[in-house]
């Protein structure tokens, strides 16, 4: 059972389709990457989740019955439009959306207490959210997010906006509420962020589904023979050979990077085997694709 | 507490809680009564201010009758034209020159006045019906009939109407249309510049949330229409709230002056006042006494005229159901604002600034001003067609209706202009909804009515 599941969800707005079935399935205490180009669909399904919209047609399932308006009080949704009320103070604000969220007066203090002191921000309980910097508004919000201690979050772009260091802190604090037991569910354009924290995608693009699953073993799918290995430099010019071809090579002082394709006939292992007779090997590997290229190839195409 | 309870309580609050809220509540009385004050000081100025009047007459029949006031004086010119023309060039000598060159109850053609300036109407006025008194005077002198003046004196009675109404249980009860029309239009205008001012207070919010973009956090905790019905509640509890403070506040003035003025005049005081006031009158023979003199003059006459007007007063306005008029006046001022606000909230959801409103708030700008104009017509006919209709119709209802209402409405006629209200502004909250649920979270281009008609018929 997942604690979130969209099935064949389709959505049009005046003469556009937006999502055209859609079905994804978030596996609990993972992190879950919602990736796609602009305009793909990403925040029409996220605002469907939250119900904000609803679906032309198809359900969303939550603990494996359909989704009702209660449950959204166990959702913490970060928008890709950041957004507070600018003249209210920050403390008041918190307090005012938590307690919208359903938390009581008390609870909301406490836990606000802890997210300003861990975040190191309880002096600007009672500052207008208008005084701060933009950075320091993004922290306000996510706090906000978090607060009601969801069992899914949803973050719209989470790291637009944000600096190095504050990416940082905020991939951290992601990770550390995937471990509380948190399950995550995250859009964003930003592909090395989905290297290092996804264990899932789903990639939508032009309102449909186009690739899901594992983010490891998706890009070994889409590894296609390319291996990269180092060798001294005996011979000036590498030649292909029976079980692969040279793609490029890169001759340095001491030692040569070779970047070659394996052909489809052979396995590795005979490969290996033509390598060593051919080369000196100092190193070598598989070429594991990048989600950004995963991307661009699969979007492209 | 229920999440609508929360954000009526943060709209409500954060609206109170501002200075602005504070300082204008309590300024706008003050400049209510300066707006009315103001005018009434600089009349008294301009009364300080003599003008003299220099008056030729060759026909020596009207120098020792003309009478100066307050402001213009009357002295016999011991100049020639022509010196007062020269002088009136270097801007010295009289204000004005009065030439009477005959008997102006034959001829009215001669009498001129001259001045430097541009004459005023109070000026113009003040000499030509002196004047045409005199004449008029004249005319009847020189029909030689004895006694025709007091016979035209009593031929030219003034008639004080009373006016009585009838009600249902056949008392007889004295009635003031006049008082009726003052409270009537009064209700109206507080009806019309709350819907106007409140109207565009729950427009304005609307925009902040939606250009704030903090809209798409707080309608993933509520419903679209709890957040809309929740600043709308809220911002009606402002304007209770300032409705509220405004009437203690004039009542605590009103009731300090009450205080002080009875206080101050105690029957012992009156009986001095009286004397000082024959003192003065022996003593300056003109009337134009000095400052003080005259205040108190004008105090004591005043008093003396009040007890009796006021408890008249007092008796008409008992005589007005105002019960009646207030328990109606807060349901149709409650309906109203509810119908409109909830279109200015959808106006302010469609669109993404300010500036973009025009477009949608004026259709509801001119009804409201329609509104507010059948009002002031309905007041001299409150039971005529224009009237009946107006105060039926749901968008004009609220406005019109107030002004008939002093002057009594049939039960019937109420109930059914209210219950057309509360059907009203349930389907225009319905429909304000729609587009308000859809409109929140649309960016960009804004929207043609085309498209308003369509985000209707969105599934939610």
């Amino acid at each position: 059972m997942y604690p979130l599941e969209a099935r064949n969800l389709f959505k049009s707005y005046t003469g556009h389709l937006a999502l055209d079935d859609v079905s994804i399935k978030v596996p609990e205490q993972k992190v879950y990457g919602l990736l796609g180009p602009n305009g793909a669909g990403k925040t029409t399904l996220i605002r469907i989740i939250n119900n904000i919209t609803a679906p032309d047609s198809g359900t969303v399932l939550w603990q494996g019955r359909p989704m009702q308006a209660a449950d959204i009080a166990h959702i913490g949704y970060l928008p890709e439009e950041r957004g507070l009320y600018k003249k209210m103070k920050v403390g008041e604000q918190a307090l005012y959306l938590a307690r919208l969220k359903g938390l009581s007066k008390a609870d909301a203090r406490v836990r606000l207490k802890y997210w300003f002191d861990k975040f190191d921000i309880a002096s600007w309980s009672n500052k207008k959210l208008e005084e701060l910097s933009k950075g320091m508004q993004q922290k306000i919000q996510f706090i906000i997010t978090v607060l009601h201690e969801p069992q899914l979050l949803i973050f719209d772009e989470p790291f637009s906006g944000f600096d190095p260091v504050n990416t940082q802190l905020l991939k951290e604090e992601i990770l550390s509420l995937k471990n509380k037991g948190a399950t995550i569910l995250f859009s964003t354009h930003n592909m090395s962020s989905v290297e290092e924290i996804c264990d899932e995608i789903t990639l939508i693009n032009q309102s449909k589904v186009v690739l899901e699953g594992n983010v490891q073993q998706i890009r070994q799918q889409y590894a296609d023979g390319i291996y990269r290995l180092t060798i001294n430099p005996s011979e000036r010019i590498a030649q292909s050979g029976k079980s692969f071809d040279i793609l490029s090579q890169d001759i340095q002082d001491n030692k040569s990077c070779l970047r070659i394709q394996k052909k489809a006939d052979f396995n590795t292992s005979i490969l290996l085997k033509e390598l060593s007779e051919q080369f000196d090997i100092r190193s070598f590997e598989e070429e594991i694709p990048s989600m950004n290229d995963i991307f661009i190839q699969t979007v492209k195409s | 507490m229920s999440k609508i309870g929360l954000i009526i309580e943060r709209e409500y609050l954060s609206r109170v809680k501002k200075k602005t809220f504070l300082i204008l509540t309590i300024l706008t009385p003050v400049l209510l009564a300066a707006l009315i004050a103001v005018p009434l000081l600089l009349s008294f100025i301009k009364g300080s201010d003599i003008k003299e009047i220099a008056v030729s007459d060759n026909s020596g029949m009207y120098i020792s009758r003309l009478k100066s006031n307050d402001q213009y004086h009357y002295i016999p010119a011991t100049e020639s034209f022509e010196t007062y023309k020269q002088k009136a060039k270097e801007d010295q000598g009289v204000y004005a020159y009065l030439v009477i060159n005959g008997n102006l109850s034959t001829d009215t053609a001669k009498v001129s006045l001259y001045s430097r300036k541009q004459i005023e109407m109070e000026l113009k006025d003040f000499v030509s019906n002196q004047l045409k008194d005199l004449a008029r005077e004249d005319k009847i002198e020189s029909y030689n009939i004895p006694g025709l003046k007091k016979i035209i004196d009593e031929s030219n009675p003034k008639i004080s109407l009373n006016t009585i109404k009838w009600d249902d249980e056949g008392n007889e009860k004295e009635s003031s249309s006049e008082l009726a029309m003052a409270i009537g239009m009064v209700c109206t205008m507080i009806i019309y510049i709350f819907i106007f001012a409140y109207g565009a207070m729950v427009m304005s919010g609307v925009i902040e949330e939606k250009s704030n973009r903090i809209v798409e956090v707080i309608v993933s905790s509520v419903k679209p229409f709890d957040l809309m019905m929740g600043k709308i509640i809220g911002i009606a509890m402002v304007g209770l709230t300032q409705v509220l403070l405004w009437v203690v506040l004039i009542g605590g003035i009103l009731g300090i002056a009450g205080i002080v003025a009875k206080d101050s005049v105690t029957p012992e005081k009156m009986e001095k006042f009286s004397t000082e006031i024959v003192s003065t009158q022996s003593n300056q023979p003109t009337g134009m006494g000095t400052v003080q003199p005259a205040d108190v003059q004008a105090l004591s006459s005043a008093q003396k005229e009040a007890e009796p007007t006021i408890r008249k007063i007092y008796q008409m306005v008992s005589n007005i159901n105002l019960g009646e008029i207030c328990f109606w006046f807060i349901l149709y001022f409650l309906g109203g604002y509810l119908l409109y606000a909830s279109l200015f909230a959808a106006v302010g959801s469609a669109i993404d600034n300010q500036e973009d409103a025009t477009q949608f708030t004026m259709p509801l700008t001119m009804i409201v001003l329609f509104a507010l104009y059948a009002g002031i017509y309905s007041a001299s006919n409150p039971d005529g067609p224009l009237a009946l209709w107006c105060s039926m119709i749901p968008f004009t209802s609220p406005i019109v209706m107030m002004v008939r209402l002093p002057f009594g409405v049939p039960l019937w006629q109420l109930l059914v202009s209210f219950g057309l209200l509360v059907i009203t502004f349930l389907l225009t909250t319905k429909i304000a909804s729609k587009i308000y649920r859809t409109g929140i979270l649309m960016y960009g281009k804004k929207p043609s009515y085309k498209e308003l008609w369509k985000w209707l018929k969105f599934k939610n």
